[in-house]
């Protein structure tokens, strides 16, 4: 068996349809809606705002503190349980390191920067569209950011290598999967997040990555434009 | 509490006005109800009363009946007050404000019956439906709780039961089967502050009231659950204009259920 045409009938390295937007929680310092597929993130950011407890406090810098969350009805079976779990846990870490090189905190010391991100329906790509959702909410929280970071999915299913996994692809059994969420610098094109499970070739593996950094400037071109089209309506009135 | 503020809005509501110009017994506009804004819940809504926006997810899940309700399923709502919905809020547990929340809200659909819980049977003494509510907040600018109570009425509008067929549940595809609701039931909550009665607080009132109530009533005038608030005690006299307001007002929310898919 070899998988001969995507489930929903994309081209291999073809997106699903992406929209986003920048500004939509009015409480938050930032905030942003990234939807890839069936996928929807929201991100608010809030901050930089004083650290509490105080040991936790840098005076050299700010930091960045990202908290990944599923909401309870969200998930394509059983109902996910509020609060953190290892993998929310694992997410929100892993979103933290993808972002944070771009992010520049050093003119507030003492502070924290956090992210917030809830998603209300997921289908595979969920922490991809987190860091989409959330480095757009930065930059419309006005934090200094030296690049944008985009992530997407990249992987093989059966013998192709395929951009954006869908949760029907991630879990196809007739044949070896690997999925490989990844984060891009736009400007440096280094990857900043990266993790894989699953079974792959080392040139397999090297042929995916720079499919991720192909199809990722896609993504940051949308994420962009949401963040232009917000400045452009604020300037209208 | 904010003494300036609480003066300030006082002096408005004895000429019967409001800080943002609105009448004592006006909600914020818009107040919208949209169905369907999330695929993998059963059922779903996004509610906006001006600037606060909340969701609700129906999940359906397969229980073991309570041994004194063999023949009945059963209903969860549970409140998340979101970090991402007000600079307030941390993650964690929810606390006591989330609890009442949810609370409050189950009582308005429990009480009022507005589920058949003997149609979620579905082997007596074995398998029942329970219809897991949950109710999140995106942007909290105040009075969640006619928001909540709203969203979660217009979720369990908008539910159908998963596939199930010979003992396999399946998520993925819904039934042609719409969960049983028989009665939508909404709650309004009347703010008093000094000697005026209010609806739909903003973040700045919800900071100087002196005592709410919050009633859940049905199309035909019942009332299925209140729920006092605050630090000031109410009289009955209070509590009957209270109530008047929030059956008039139950009416104007209702009919945004209706008129929002």
């Amino acid at each position: 068996m070899t998988y001969k045409k995507r489930f929903d009938g994309r081209d291999w390295l073809e997106l699903r349809p992406i929209e986003a937007k920048a500004g939509v929680i009015k409480n938050a310092d930032g905030s942003a809606y990234f939807k890839i597929g069936k996928t929807v993130a929201y991100a608010a950011v809030y901050g930089p705002r004083e650290l509490h407890p105080k040991f936790l406090q840098n005076p050299k810098t700010g930091i960045l503190r990202c908290y990944y969350d599923m909401m309870p009805f969200s998930g394509i079976g059983d109902r996910v349980r509020p609060g953190a779990s290892r993998r929310s846990k694992e997410i929100s870490m892993v979103m933290e390191k993808a972002l944070a090189p771009v992010v520049d905190l050093r003119e507030y010391p003492n502070t924290t920067v956090d992210v917030f991100v809830e998603l209300p329906q997921t289908d595979a790509g969920s922490r991809c569209a987190a860091i989409c959702a959330a480095a757009i909410a930065l930059a419309d929280a006005g934090i200094t950011m030296s690049d944008i970071v985009s992530a997407i999915a990249v992987g093989r299913v059966d013998d192709k290598i395929v951009a954006d996994l869908n949760y029907d692809e991630e879990s196809y059994e007739d044949g070896p999967v690997a999925d490989i969420p990844m984060a891009i610098l736009y400007n440096s094109k280094e990857i900043s997040l990266l993790q894989m499970d699953g079974e792959i070739s080392k040139e397999e593996l090297a042929r995916a990555l720079e499919i991720g950094i192909q199809v990722s400037e896609q993504i940051a071109q949308i994420q962009i434009k949401a963040i232009k089209d917000k400045y452009m309506v604020n300037n209208n009135g | 509490m904010d003494k300036e503020l609480r003066n300030y809005t006082v002096q408005l509501l004895q000429k019967g006005k409001r800080i943002d110009g609105r009448g004592l017994t006006d909600y914020r506009e818009p107040v919208t109800v949209r169905s369907g804004i999330s695929e993998t819940a059963e059922g779903s809504a996004e509610v906006h009363i001006g600037d606060t926006i909340v969701m609700a997810g129906v999940k359906m899940s397969i229980e073991t009946p309570y041994p004194d309700t063999p023949d009945q399923g059963g209903i969860m709502v549970n409140v998340e007050l979101y970090p991402m919905s007000s600079p307030q809020y941390e993650p964690g547990p929810p606390g006591q404000a989330a609890v009442e929340l949810a609370r409050v809200v189950d009582r308005g659909i429990r009480e009022s019956k507005a589920i058949d819980m003997k149609k979620l049977c579905i082997e007596k003494g074995e398998k029942v439906w329970t219809v897991n509510i949950d109710i999140v907040t995106i942007n909290d600018a105040g009075n969640l709780f006619d928001a909540c109570a709203l969203a979660a009425v217009a979720a369990l509008r908008d539910a159908y039961f998963p596939k199930y067929e010979n003992g396999d549940l399946n998520y993925k595809e819904k039934s042609k089967k719409k969960l049983p609701l028989l009665k939508e039931p909404v709650s309004v909550t009347v703010y008093k502050i000094d000697k005026s009665f209010i609806v739909d607080p903003d973040t700045d009132e919800s900071e100087v009231y002196d005592a709410r109530l919050t009633v859940a009533s049905t199309p035909d005038g019942q009332l299925s659950a209140l729920q006092k608030g605050g630090d000031m005690p109410l009289t009955v006299e209070d509590i009957t204009t209270m109530v008047d307001i929030a059956l008039e007002k139950a009416s104007f929310l209702r009919s945004k259920l209706t008129g929002g898919k």
